[in-house]
């Protein structure tokens, strides 16, 4: 009997396609990827059926993490202000506390404005010193925080002619005590600020609620 | 491989043992192409975040010494939510001496709603309870079309207060989580107090209760 052939077919196939699509992905997620700065401490931070968005705003962000450590952030966006303001802030703090710093220490903060030291090793830290980095103190008998709102409020004030509306961010640790978060919202408080924005990750609003049922009235 | 060939014997083209050229392919391997740019995909990918942080409001109240200006409470309205570590306790109007009215609920979770049903139901029974009068009329002036609230229906809650005092051992997720119980159950006045150190002692003896 004859044999049927079968044929041989090739297992190459045009890629072409594919390839296509896998450039256009890769395209997009370059262009989407909007990297995340480099953070000096990690925060997880909780959710909120809230849907505001964190603007990036003038103002403060104070962040605590797990271990209750508090890291202050003064930001300002324009940055032909930034080197008034942050100068002025640094020497405010500087006279109020008589730290003693030198020009050098000075422009050091300038040049990273996060702050995760006690004033007795913020010198040492401007400096260049590798001081481990333990958070600003804001127990209620040494609210160190206190002083650095009240400095930054000070030179944030005096500029009128920036028209600056400084955000107070509070960016806290889910497992953070609560104790550091008081002691962050004592700091404003003693200045005369009561509002702020607490950094949260989305979540979805449970089902049946009043804020499902009238999401309107409870934006307000 | 590509080899120069420099025989003698170049001088006539056709003939037997004369190699032809050979055609080369056009196709490129594209494997390796592909292995990188799925790499890339990967990595950016897992770089990217997709969702971006929110924010929530929080207004802290001002430190009012002039008793005088200190915000009126309906005790009937009033509720209070402690906060410890892993369960959630509550009273409703003042504490009570024997302690009988201190309850203790849990934080809500996608199983048991647990402290939400708390509010919910002292939302219902405020409004249940409540009757219009002169300070209505504030808040229905004050109400604007935005809110998408009838006037007879904004002021309905308005007695409900709650309290927020969490212990030291509570968490800030959790104080957040609480924070949040109120925009979803659209409980309109709330604050964050000091816990007291009668609400401390009843705290520690309920926590000793539940066997923690």
């Amino acid at each position: 009997m004859p044999s049927v052939k079968i044929p041989r077919k090739s297992t190459d196939f045009d890629m072409t396609p594919f390839v296509d699509v896998a450039f256009l992905i890769l395209t997009f997620f370059i262009l989407a990827t909007k990297f995340k700065p480099p953070e000096r401490i990690t925060v997880k931070t909780p959710k909120s059926v809230s849907a505001d968005k964190l603007k990036e705003q003038d103002g403060m962000i104070v962040s605590f993490d797990s271990a209750g450590k508090v890291f202050l952030n003064i930001t300002v966006l324009k940055a032909e202000n930034r080197d008034i303001l942050y100068s002025e802030i640094i020497s405010s703090v500087n006279a109020a506390k008589k730290l003693g710093l030198t020009d050098a220490e000075k422009q050091a903060f300038k040049n990273e404005p996060l702050v995760g030291v006690p004033f007795s090793q913020l010198k040492a830290r401007l400096g260049g010193e590798k001081v481990p980095e333990t958070g600003i103190p804001v127990d209620s008998t040494n609210n160190e925080l206190a002083q650095w709102v009240a400095s930054a409020n000070d030179v944030f004030r005096s500029h009128t002619d920036m028209k600056l509306q400084p955000n107070y961010l509070i960016k806290g640790d889910n497992s953070a005590a609560f104790p550091s978060f008081k002691g962050v919202i004592d700091a404003f408080r003693i200045n005369e600020v009561f509002k702020f924005q607490l950094v949260t990750d989305p979540r979805g609003v449970p089902e049946g609620t009043e804020l499902f049922k009238n999401p309107r009235r409870a934006a307000e | 491989m590509a080899q120069m060939d420099s025989g003698g014997d170049s001088g006539h083209k056709k003939g037997p043992g004369v190699k032809k050229a050979k055609k080369q392919s056009t196709r490129v391997d594209m494997t390796p192409m592909v292995d990188l740019g799925f790499l890339l995909i990967t990595f950016f990918i897992y770089t990217t975040t997709m969702s971006t942080p929110n924010t929530t409001k929080l207004n802290m109240p001002k430190k009012e010494q002039d008793e005088t200006k200190q915000m009126e409470v309906v005790k009937s309205g009033l509720m209070t939510i402690l906060l410890g570590e892993n369960n959630v306790y509550y009273y409703e109007g003042e504490l009570l001496a024997d302690g009988s009215n201190f309850m203790t609920s849990s934080f809500p979770t996608p199983e048991a709603p647990g402290i939400r049903k708390v509010i919910q139901d002292k939302r219902a029974q405020v409004i249940a309870a409540h009757v219009h009068n002169d300070a209505c009329k504030k808040i229905w002036d004050s109400n604007d079309e935005k809110t998408g609230v009838a006037d007879e229906v904004a002021c309905l809650d308005r007695d409900l207060v709650v309290v927020i005092k969490p212990d030291v051992v509570a968490k800030y997720g959790r104080a957040v989580d609480i924070l949040d119980e109120m925009n979803i159950n659209g409980v309109q006045r709330y604050a964050i107090i000091d816990i007291t150190p009668q609400e401390q002692t009843v705290l520690e003896l309920a926590r000793q209760r539940n066997g923690q």
